[in-house]
């Protein structure tokens, strides 16, 4: 590892030596300006270097000025659009910063991260993170929880809004329609902190209205909150309740772009409602239905997170701890913050959702829909 | 579909239909209505289990047990601030990205465009996220919560989308002619042009910034810098309500079990509300904005 003595005055952009571990010493004139001001300052400067640079050099090396080369061609549509690169600029660098060089990061799931050191001082360890992983009895379990519920949720909760839309469509009464749409888009404006306690409070063993209800049909209450095998159960249909309206807005808006004249043509050839459902709403959905569908294999491995974490209780534990969960427990929450470990899961999940991502997208490609790429 | 009219064996699907659909409707309208009267109701009423449909014991006692509990209006104060700012730096970033990614003329933009949609498939995780936020020392501050999400890429592609179909090329040719330039394109005639996207695309973030719950719980430490929701979890969930705070005569154990009971309701309620109300207004702009990201994009 390179070591840099503390004669050299290096302050990298945005603070990266901190990040990068690198022992410098902050120039003084970096000091009095506060870091929300350099920032942008710096990636202005680094990004119009980046831009122009090849450019540049293309041309200043290039011998025939004469004849418009590719390169001076190429110089000159970016200087027509300069002004559109200008306001490009920090949206783009939001994105390196916040989203790849957290990416960049990621290498120290094969590595014993210590703050002290930074990520470049850090000693490599290879695969140990992973191998600590597997071999942890934890792991296996809160990865069948995460399938487990994952699944679930897909085969229950994916076909809901498709269904609803497909009859939300199929109702004449205009007024009544609107009326449903309104009131089922409201759930999804609500957190998730209000779900879960409108969900705890329904199901609380005193004084909720569904053990009341039980109660009222003379079956035993139940605590739900406190028994393992209806967690899942609770998370898919609160789910349903909260975004299955919501969901129908695509699809509706796809079924209101069908050719009339189809159904015009499916009702003088005699078919039913049911029948015109089956042949034109639901091929005219599947396009959609599908690009929705690879998107959400993307996040399979991702499933829950806060309604998971604030539905947990002790007593339920053992079923409603995802990985999500886990990393956050491990890697921030507990007091022997493990940042290795946590980033190791973390880059196991992100795999995970990646090669999912893929193979759901070959398979649409195979049968012929429509795909992501 | 006013003018097809129904066959007669249609008329059972309609029968059907309605029916599931209505199930659907009731289901999600009467948890709504159920913690709207609660938090009408006594606390006694709440405690026990009385309320059925409408306010038992009708009154504003949990309104009032409310306005005294003073955390929760600090963290009012917070989430209105996060969502504030939060929300213009958003919208502003996002067109500013939005804008030249629609321009055909924009060498490099499919480049681009690729740059920022891979970033929802694979992203590096929570750790180096958030070991990224604090090296560059925003930890426990109000920029942790608003900038490591300043930019939402779905919302990004439907305002894409939203210029590609309604700023045309003629319109860019004639505003050219008279020497205007992108940036004055963009504020002069873009913007006033897009109200309906900027609409939907402030709405949702806002709604995103109000309900944010894991960014201020992760980065925040300081009690009076967490957000609405961070005192809702306790109040909800972890069932920390501090009675002391509630000026209320609830000198029995019951008493103040009723109280804590009562606010839960009531305290949905007030949160919830700022967001259930503003929806409405711009209903009308998210189904046709979603609609036309969606399809075309």
């Amino acid at each position: 590892m390179p070591e840099l003595h503390n004669n050299i005055r290096i302050a990298l952009p945005f603070g990266l030596h901190k990040f990068l571990g690198i022992s410098t010493r902050m120039k003084k004139f970096h000091s009095r300006i506060p870091n929300i001001v350099m920032l942008p300052c710096e990636v202005m400067v680094f990004l119009c270097a980046f831009y122009m640079l090849p450019s540049i050099l293309k041309s200043l090396t290039d011998k025939s000025q004469r004849r418009e080369g590719r390169s001076a061609l190429l110089l000159r549509k970016m200087m027509i659009s300069r002004q559109l690169y200008m306001m490009l600029l920090i949206p783009i660098a939001y994105f390196i910063i916040f989203k790849y060089l957290p990416m960049f990061g990621v290498q120290i799931a094969f590595k014993k991260y210590m703050a002290s050191q930074g990520i470049w001082g850090s000693p490599w360890v290879g695969w140990s993170n992973f191998e600590k992983l597997f071999d942890s009895y934890q792991f296996w379990r809160v990865l069948k929880n995460t399938v487990g519920l994952s699944l679930y949720e897909l085969i229950l909760a994916f076909p809901f809004p498709i269904l609803l839309a497909l009859g939300i469509n199929s109702m004449n009464n205009q007024r009544y329609k609107k009326i449903v749409q309104m009131t089922t888009y409201a759930p999804h404006f609500i957190s998730t902190v209000v779900i879960v306690g409108i969900i705890v409070q329904f199901l609380s063993l005193r004084m909720g209205i569904v053990n009341i209800f039980l109660e009222y049909l003379g079956i035993d209450r139940i605590d739900f909150m406190g028994k393992p095998e209806y967690f899942k159960s609770i998370y898919v249909f609160s789910h349903i309740w909260q975004n299955a309206g919501w969901g129908t807005i695509i699809y509706l808006a796809v079924l209101a772009g069908v050719d009339p004249q189809m159904y015009e043509a499916a009702i003088m050839d005699g078919a039913s409602k049911f029948k015109r459902i089956l042949y034109i709403d639901i091929p005219a959905l599947l396009p959609t239905a599908t690009v929705l569908l690879i998107l959400h294999t993307g996040r399979i491995m991702n499933v829950g997170f806060e309604k998971t974490l604030l539905l947990q209780t002790p007593l339920n534990l053992s079923s409603s701890e995802v990985l999500q969960t886990y990393v956050y427990k491990v890697g921030l929450a507990s007091n022997m913050t493990d940042y290795s470990f946590a980033t190791a899961i973390g880059l196991f999940t992100a795999v995970i959702n990646f090669i999912l991502i893929l193979i759901v997208n070959a398979i649409a490609r195979r049968l012929g829909q429509t795909s992501l790429w | 579909m006013n003018e097809i009219r129904d066959g007669s064996t249609d008329r059972w699907f309609n029968f059907l239909n309605y029916f599931c659909i209505t199930l659907f409707f009731l289901a999600v309208l009467y948890p709504i209505i159920f913690v709207l009267s609660s938090s009408f109701s006594s606390p006694d009423a709440v405690l026990y289990g009385r309320v059925r449909l409408s306010p038992v014991e009708a009154g504003l006692e949990g309104y009032k047990a409310l306005l005294e509990y003073k955390p929760i209006w600090r963290g009012y104060a917070n989430s209105i601030l996060y969502t504030v700012v939060g929300t213009v730096i958003n919208v502003a970033l996002t067109l500013l990205a939005a804008y030249p990614l629609s321009r055909k003329s924009c060498y490099g933009r499919n480049g681009i465009m690729l740059f920022m949609t891979f970033t929802m498939i694979f992203s590096g995780g929570l750790i180096p996220t958030y070991l990224v936020v604090s090296s560059l020392n925003m930890v426990n501050t109000m920029w942790a919560l608003v900038i490591p999400g300043a930019i939402a890429v779905w919302n990004l592609i439907i305002t894409r989308t939203y210029f590609q179909t309604t700023i045309t090329d003629e319109l860019l040719d004639a505003a050219q002619i008279d020497g205007c330039t992108d940036f004055k394109f963009l504020g002069f005639v873009v913007l006033p042009l897009s109200k309906a996207i900027i609409a939907v695309i402030t709405l949702f973030y806002a709604v995103e910034h109000w309900n944010a719950f894991f960014d201020a719980l992760i980065y925040l430490r300081d009690k009076d810098k967490f957000p609405l929701q961070m005192f809702l979890r306790d109040i909800l969930v972890m069932n920390e309500v501090d009675t002391s705070m509630i000026g209320i005569d609830a000198e029995t154990m019951q008493a103040r079990e009723g109280v804590r009971e009562l606010l839960k309701y009531t305290v949905i309620i007030v949160a919830s509300l700022p967001v259930l109300v503003m929806y409405p207004m711009v209903q009308k702009y998210f189904v046709k904005g979603v609609m036309i990201g969606s399809i075309k994009g």
